[in-house]
């Protein structure tokens, strides 16, 4: 609970947070920058789970528990994304959206 | 009678032909010559062994030859019908495996000489013993699903022979057009089967033929447009047999046939296979006899007295021997047909039957014999036409005298084979249908005016030149020849009636001297006309051929009856059904399946499009899914 913020404010934050990320995910034309979106939408999420569980249930901890397990997950899955870019680049000298087309043959 | 052994006579040359067909490239062509001959031996000495058996030592039980029957089932339809293999010995089956036995054996051995130096003398030697194996099978059957099999058996081994030289064009339409002729009268046998399947119950000779039993005895009970269905079947069954017998107008395919090798000839087109129609009809012969009394009968005696005069019209304007020898086979067969036509059933009135098998016998004897010669003849002068050949008799003295015994046995002058049994089927026809003695004395005279023709015009008359001189063909070739020979002058003297009668009782048969008078005289006058005409080259023959004019162009064309078909089939078949059912099946079978095709692949290519591989554009449709998915449940929850 924190005082002269109300529980709308906050998540009306998180909400535009949310969204950046989503049209970053959806725009940008550089791999990185994507990834970089995703932890955006991620941190987004966090946050949320936070403040709700203080302003719902503020004698527990397990929502502050389950983001920082969302943050674990979410470095772990970063290596794992930019390495997937790497070995991208090495095939394909390039970390440009529309490079990657070729995928989906 | 223990007849188990019988079963090895046509399974030696199916073990002959798997034998030299399977290993046509490995065995040397002399030892296939002499493997096809030993095989065809030991089953021409089963044969003959059968035959002195059953005639002579114990088929004769209380003076009726008894039919001995050796089945199992093959396959079973209901408690009744079921088709069975196995071997059925009664007069008839014993004659024809002496006939087949015979005349493959000699055409075995003659072929070692006329084949000499063929590039496929061992597929030629497979060949005639899966043809020697189809035969006795056919011959042996003991109902009528069997003699079916074999039937198409024969029919193929004779597709093969004809298109045996099968780098030649004409060959190849010949074997063609022999199979499909026969196989369109095998469509009416087949039919002829199945419609006596249904309302018999049963395809088992001994049942059909039995002159008390349930089938003859109730052929009334169903009928079909103012016919007994029996009678239709009969009919039909009638209709296979003119297709393998080259009745008219199935016979369109003999004179073609003769392109095979002049053996094949000999044996399939002359002897054997041509007379199982014959012999169809007289394994039915109480049925055709008692079914509607005589109303199919009555059918295969016109049909046989038209062919019979038909051809040997024909046959007198031909210029290759072959095919003068092709349409004397069909004339023939045509005699043995009316024969069986006028033939009645108890004791004497039987001669027809007998007179018709006794003519098959004989007729095999001497037309394969004419067919040999004919076959030594080409082999010494290359070439099949009668304007190429004059003056052999010095060359070639044993086809001489072996040919002029054969020529004057189918002419029917006495002693010689064809007499005795021509003169039988004079009688019968003298009995019981006038109009048909008259066509058969006139067939009678034609055929030795025509068979004459053809032997002054081969072996007298001037000497041709010859691209080296012919010479007399080798011991290998004559041999069958003098053999055969011998068999067209004693053949003759069997005692067919006391052997071979439809009520298996045996009669006496006598010599009715005023009617073998008259088919003396009517053969010596065409012999004579013959003489005459042709002994020495001269303008007469030409000078009639003119004054027949049309007519005779007409005969030399056979009567257009190859033009006929060609234009029933191009022009009407193919144009008014073919053609029709072609397009029908090219734009509306085939569009629906392109149609569906078609439109699959076009709505594809329109959707690809979707399919970008930019994940961006999978996440922005995801994202927009959310989104609506999120409105609708806001919209559906806040009302």
């Amino acid at each position: 609970m924190i005082a002269g913020i109300s529980i709308y404010e906050i998540l009306t934050v998180t909400s535009i947070l949310f969204f950046i990320g989503i049209y970053g995910f959806i725009t940008r034309k550089n791999l990185i920058s994507v990834l970089i979106s995703i932890e955006l939408i991620l941190n987004a999420s966090v946050v949320n789970f936070v403040v709700i569980n203080k302003y719902l249930y503020p004698d527990m901890l397990q929502g502050v528990i389950f983001s920082i397990f969302i943050i674990a997950v979410a470095a772990a899955e970063t290596a794992l994304a930019v390495s997937i870019i790497i070995n991208l680049y090495r095939q394909i000298s390039s970390v440009e959206v529309k490079d990657t087309e070729i995928m989906k043959y | 009678m223990n007849i188990s052994y019988i079963v090895l006579i046509p399974l030696i040359p199916l073990a002959v032909f798997l034998l030299l067909g399977l290993n046509s490239k490995k065995i040397k062509p002399t030892i296939s010559g002499y493997i096809g001959v030993l095989g065809l031996s030991i089953s021409a000495v089963l044969s003959y062994y059968t035959a002195y058996k059953y005639f002579f030592v114990s088929g004769k039980v209380d003076g009726v030859y008894q039919t001995i029957v050796n089945k199992s089932v093959w396959m079973n339809f209901t408690e009744t019908l079921h088709i069975d293999m196995g071997i059925l010995i009664d007069p008839i089956s014993v004659m024809m495996l002496v006939v087949v036995s015979t005349v493959s054996l000699m055409v075995n051995i003659y072929s070692r000489g006329y084949m000499k130096g063929d590039d496929g003398y061992t597929r030629f030697f497979s060949y005639l013993s899966l043809f020697t194996f189809s035969m006795y099978g056919l011959v042996l059957a003991t109902n009528l699903f069997q003699i079916y099999i074999f039937w198409e058996l024969v029919g193929v081994s004779s597709f093969l022979l004809i298109g045996y030289y099968y780098t030649k064009p004409s060959a190849v339409s010949a074997a063609k057009k022999a199979f499909i002729v026969t196989r369109f009268a095998d469509l009416g046998f087949l039919i002829g089967i199945l419609i006596m399947g249904y309302f018999t119950g049963t395809y088992d000779f001994e049942t059909l033929n039995n002159p008390e039993g349930s089938v003859i005895l109730n052929w009334a009970s169903t009928s079909f447009m103012g016919l007994s269905v029996i009678t239709w079947a009969l009919i039909l069954i009638f209709i296979g047999g003119a297709g393998k017998s080259a009745m008219f107008p199935l016979h369109i395919w003999l004179p073609d046939a003769m392109e095979g090798p002049t053996p094949v000839s000999a044996l399939i087109h002359a002897a054997t296979m041509v007379v199982a129609g014959v012999y169809l009809v007289a394994r039915l012969f109480p049925m055709f006899y008692f079914v509607e009394h005589g109303f199919a009968l009555n059918v295969v005696a016109y049909v046989g007295a038209f062919s019979a005069l038909f051809a040997a019209i024909i046959a007198i304007t031909q210029t290759d021997i072959k095919r003068v020898l092709a349409f004397s086979t069909m004339s023939q067969l045509g005699y043995m047909m009316l024969a069986l036509g006028v033939s009645g059933y108890d004791g004497h009135e039987g001669v027809g039957y007998m007179a018709s098998m006794f003519h098959l016998f004989t007729h095999a004897m001497f037309k394969a014999l004419l067919f040999l010669g004919a076959g030594s003849v080409i082999h010494a002068v290359h070439s099949n036409y009668l304007k190429d050949m004059g003056g052999l008799r010095k060359h070639m003295p044993i086809t001489n005298i072996t040919f002029l015994i054969a020529a004057l046995a189918i002419a029917g002058v006495p002693p010689f084979a064809g007499f005795w049994s021509k003169d039988e089927i004079l009688v019968a026809a003298f009995e019981h249908n006038k109009l048909i003695y008259y066509v058969g004395v006139f067939v009678a005279g034609l055929t030795a005016f025509y068979m004459f023709r053809i032997y002054f015009g081969i072996f007298w008359g001037k000497d041709k030149t010859y691209e080296h001189p012919p010479h007399e063909s080798p011991l290998s070739m004559t041999l069958p020849l003098m053999v055969l020979a011998l068999l067209s002058i004693v053949g003759g003297f069997i005692p067919f009636s006391e052997l071979i009668t439809p009520d298996k009782l045996g009669f006496e048969a006598h010599l009715n001297y005023p009617l073998a008078a008259i088919a003396i005289s009517v053969g010596v006058i065409g012999i004579a006309l013959a003489w005459v005409f042709y002994k020495k080259e001269n303008s007469l023959s030409d000078k009639y051929a003119t004054a027949f004019g049309p007519f005779y162009k007409w005969a030399s064309d056979k009567f257009y009856f190859d033009e006929i078909y060609l234009f029933v089939t191009k022009k009407i078949l193919f144009n008014g059904i073919s053609r029709p059912f072609a397009w029908f099946d090219r734009n509306v079978v085939d569009g629906t399946m392109n149609l569906i095709g078609n439109s699959t692949v076009k709505t594809a290519n329109k959707i690809k499009g979707l399919q970008s591989g930019k994940f961006q554009d999978y996440a922005f449709s995801f994202a927009m899914g959310a989104v609506v998915i999120a409105i609708v449940f806001i919209y559906l929850w806040t009302n």
